[in-house]
C-alpha cells in the first residue's frame, strides 16, 4: 500500500503585550516570583469582570494580515468550559465560531518549489496557569502558579496541507519567522511562547484507506516536532499495513524515548459546551483600524528578501541569509545606509565575518559588540586603502573584544597599511634575497611562486603591506633580477 | 412541549461534567427534574423567530476595550488569603496529572 501523510498544525503563540488579555496584570511572568502578577480577574474570583486588551486584538489582526487572512467585521469571544486546576474560572475565554481572522495562506519554499499552506483561522484566547508537580514524604501533590493565567495567547490553525514532517517543520519555521518579524511574539519554543500540536493521519493514494486522525502533543522544539511526526507516520503506516486497529486519539511525544504514547484518559471526548462570553460585548472592527494596522506592519521576510535582491543587487543566497532574522536584515540596511554601492561589502562582512563570529562564540547578533556604523567604518578604511582586507578582519575581532572603534584600533596598533614604495621595496628586496628557491621557481615559469613571496612580505610587515603595491614591486624586482 | 425524557446516560454525562457523584436514586430524580426544566425552557421553541437575526448578545454595547498598560497586581498575602493550603507562594492542590 502506498500511503500519503496528512498533517495539520495548531500553533499557540503568546503575544508580546505589556498586560494580560483581560486584566492589567503584567504579562511578563518569565522571571517573576509565583503569583505576583495576579489579580481578581486572572485568579477567576467571583464577580471579577474581564476587559479586552486592545493591544492583543491588534497584534492578532496584524498576524492575520501577515498571513493574508480575511478579517471579518464581526468577532466575539466564547467560553470553553472544562474543569482543570490550571484554569482558574472553570472555563477559558476563547473564540469559537467568529474568530478575529479567517482563512489565509502561508507560502513556503520547499526544495526550491513554492508550496502554499492554507491557514484556517487565527483566534485569540487566554493562557492557563502553570502547574508544578511535587512529591514529598510519599505524598504527591501539585502547585499552581497563576502568573501565566490570562497571558494573551493566539492560536493559528493550519489546513491539513502538509505531507511530511519536513514540511511541518518548514511551516513552523516560516510562521515563527513572520511572528518575530512583525514583533507580535518572541515565538520562542523552548520558553513556551510558541507551542505546537499536530494532527497526523494516513491515506492511500487512491483514497481507498483513510486512517484516523491522531493528535500529537508535548513537542517542545522544532526538532522534536519533526522527530515525533516521523515516528508517528511510521507507527500509523505499520499498523495499517499489519491490519491493526488505529484509533482517533491524543498521543504525547516522549522526548527521551523517542516515541508517542496514548494520552486517552476517558472514553468520552471533551465536551467544552462553548457559548458566547456574556461578560464581553462583541467586536465590530472598523475598516480604518484594520488598514492602520496593515500600514504599521513591518515588511515581511519574503518581501524583504526580494527587495534586497532588487535594490542591492544581492544574489538569492545572500538575500536569504540576510533576511532569516529581522535583526540581521535591519543591521544590514543600517550598515548600507542608503548607499547601494556599499551593499556588496556590507553583505560580505555580515554573512562572512559577523556570522562566523556569532557561530564561533555562540552569540546572537544583539550580543555582538559591533555596530553597523563600525562595519561601515571598516568598509571605508579598506576602501581608502588605510588597511587591507586581512587586517580588517583582525580589526573586526578587536572591535568586538574591546568595544573601540575600527579607526582607534588601527591607530593604536599601528595597523595602517603601508603603501610607501621605498619602505616596501626594502622589505621586498630582503625577501627576494632570503628565498632564492622561490625566485628560481618563478623565473622557471612557476608564476604561483609570487604568492609565497607576497606572503613573506606580509609576514615581515605584520600584515600591513598594501598587497597591490607589494605585488607590483615584487614583479619589478624579480624582472630586474632576470635581466641582471 | 415534548415529553421526551433525558436518558440516564445523559444524566450521568452532565453529572460528570459538573463533577457531581450521584447515587442511583438521585440519577432518576435528576432525570425527572432536568427533563421538566428542559420541557419548560423548550416553550421558547414555539416563538416565531423567522424575522429575527441570530445574536449572541442582548445588549447593544460593542468594542469595549482598554489600552495595553500595566497596573499593580495583588500582594502575595492578599492572593493567598483564602487559599486552604500553599507552598512556596503557590496554591497547593491534589495531584493532577493528565
Amino acid at each position: 500500500m502506498q500511503f500519503e501523510t496528512i498533517i495539520g498544525l495548531e500553533v499557540h503563540a503568546q503575544l508580546l503585550t505589556e498586560s494580560k488579555m483581560f486584566c492589567r496584570c503584567s504579562a511578563g511572568y518569565a522571571s517573576a516570583d509565583p503569583n505576583t502578577h495576579v489579580c481578581p480577574v486572572c485568579l477567576g474570583l467571583p464577580g471579577a469582570l474581564p476587559v479586552i486588551n486592545h493591544g492583543a486584538v491588534q497584534a492578532t489582526i496584524m498576524t492575520g494580515l501577515a498571513l493574508t487572512c480575511s478579517i471579518p467585521e464581526y468577532s466575539k469571544f466564547d467560553r470553553k468550559n472544562y474543569i482543570y486546576p490550571d484554569l482558574m474560572k472553570g472555563y477559558q475565554i476563547s473564540q469559537y465560531d467568529l474568530p478575529l481572522c479567517g482563512g489565509g495562506v502561508l507560502p513556503l519554499v520547499i526544495d526550491g518549489k513554492r508550496k502554499d499552506i492554507g491557514i484556517t483561522r487565527v483566534h485569540l484566547e487566554e493562557d492557563t496557569a502553570r502547574l508544578v508537580h511535587r512529591t514529598a514524604n510519599g505524598e504527591t501533590y501539585s502547585l499552581v502558579d497563576v502568573n501565566r493565567s490570562g497571558v494573551p495567547l493566539m492560536e493559528i490553525v493550519s489546513e491539513p496541507d502538509m505531507r511530511s514532517p519536513e514540511e511541518a517543520r518548514a511551516y513552523l519555521m516560516a510562521l515563527r519567522q513572520i511572528l518575530r518579524y512583525i514583533g507580535v511574539s518572541t515565538a520562542n519554543m523552548e520558553e513556551g511562547a510558541f507551542r505546537c500540536d499536530a494532527n497526523v493521519s494516513q491515506r492511500t493514494l487512491d483514497g481507498s484507506v483513510i486512517g484516523p486522525k491522531v493528535e500529537i502533543k508535548n513537542m517542545n522544539s522544532f526538532r522534536s516536532v519533526e522527530r515525533a511526526l516521523a515516528f508517528e507516520v511510521e507507527r500509523q503506516r505499520k499498523a495499517l499495513r499489519d491490519g491493526e486497529a488505529l484509533v482517533q486519539e491524543t498521543r504525547g511525544w516522549v522526548e527521551d524515548q523517542g516515541i508517542t504514547v496514548s494520552q486517552r484518559t476517558k472514553e468520552f471526548a471533551h465536551d467544552y459546551r462553548y457559548f458566547p462570553e456574556p461578560d464581553l460585548p462583541p467586536l465590530v472592527l472598523d475598516r480604518a483600524e484594520v488598514d492602520g494596522i496593515q500600514s504599521r506592519m513591518a515588511e515581511l521576510p519574503t518581501a524583504r528578501r526580494d527587495r534586497f535582491i532588487e535594490q542591492y543587487g544581492l544574489n538569492e543566497r545572500e538575500a536569504e541569509l540576510l533576511t532569516v532574522e529581522r535583526e540581521v536584515a535591519d543591521f544590514f540596511e543600517v550598515t548600507v545606509d542608503g548607499d547601494s554601492d556599499r551593499a556588496r561589502e556590507a553583505s560580505n562582512w555580515i554573512t562572512g565575518e559577523i556570522f562566523a563570529l556569532m557561530r564561533d562564540s555562540g552569540l546572537e547578533l544583539e550580543d555582538v559588540k559591533i555596530s553597523p556604523e563600525q562595519i561601515r567604518e571598516l568598509i571605508e578604511l579598506v576602501g581608502e586603502d588605510t588597511i587591507n582586507n586581512r587586517t580588517a578582519k583582525e580589526v573586526l575581532v578587536a572591535v568586538h573584544e574591546t568595544g573601540k572603534s575600527p579607526r582607534e584600533i588601527v591607530e593604536e596598533r599601528g595597523l595602517a597599511q603601508v603603501s610607501d614604495e621605498a619602505q616596501l621595496l626594502a622589505v621586498v628586496r630582503s625577501v627576494v634575497d632570503e628565498h632564492p628557491d622561490a625566485v628560481t621557481d618563478y623565473q622557471n615559469g612557476k608564476k604561483a611562486a609570487i604568492g609565497f613571496l607576497i606572503g613573506q612580505v606580509m609576514r615581515q610587515m605584520r600584515g600591513t603591506a598594501n598587497p597591490g603595491v607589494a605585488r607590483s614591486l615584487l614583479e619589478q624586482t624579480l624582472a630586474e633580477r632576470v635581466t641582471s | 412541549m415534548s415529553d421526551k425524557k433525558l436518558s440516564l446516560e445523559e444524566v450521568d454525562h452532565v453529572a460528570m461534567l459538573a463533577r457531581l457523584g450521584l447515587e442511583p436514586d438521585e440519577r432518576e430524580m435528576m432525570r425527572e427534574q432536568l427533563s421538566s426544566i428542559l420541557d419548560h425552557i423548550s416553550l421558547l421553541q414555539s416563538v416565531d423567530t423567522s424575522a429575527i437575526p441570530p445574536t449572541a448578545q442582548v445588549i447593544t454595547l460593542q468594542n469595549q476595550m482598554r489600552a495595553d498598560d500595566v497596573h499593580d497586581s495583588l500582594s502575595l498575602d492578599e492572593v493567598m488569603k483564602n487559599a486552604p493550603d500553599s507552598e512556596d507562594g503557590m496554591f497547593k492542590v491534589r495531584a493532577v496529572l493528565e
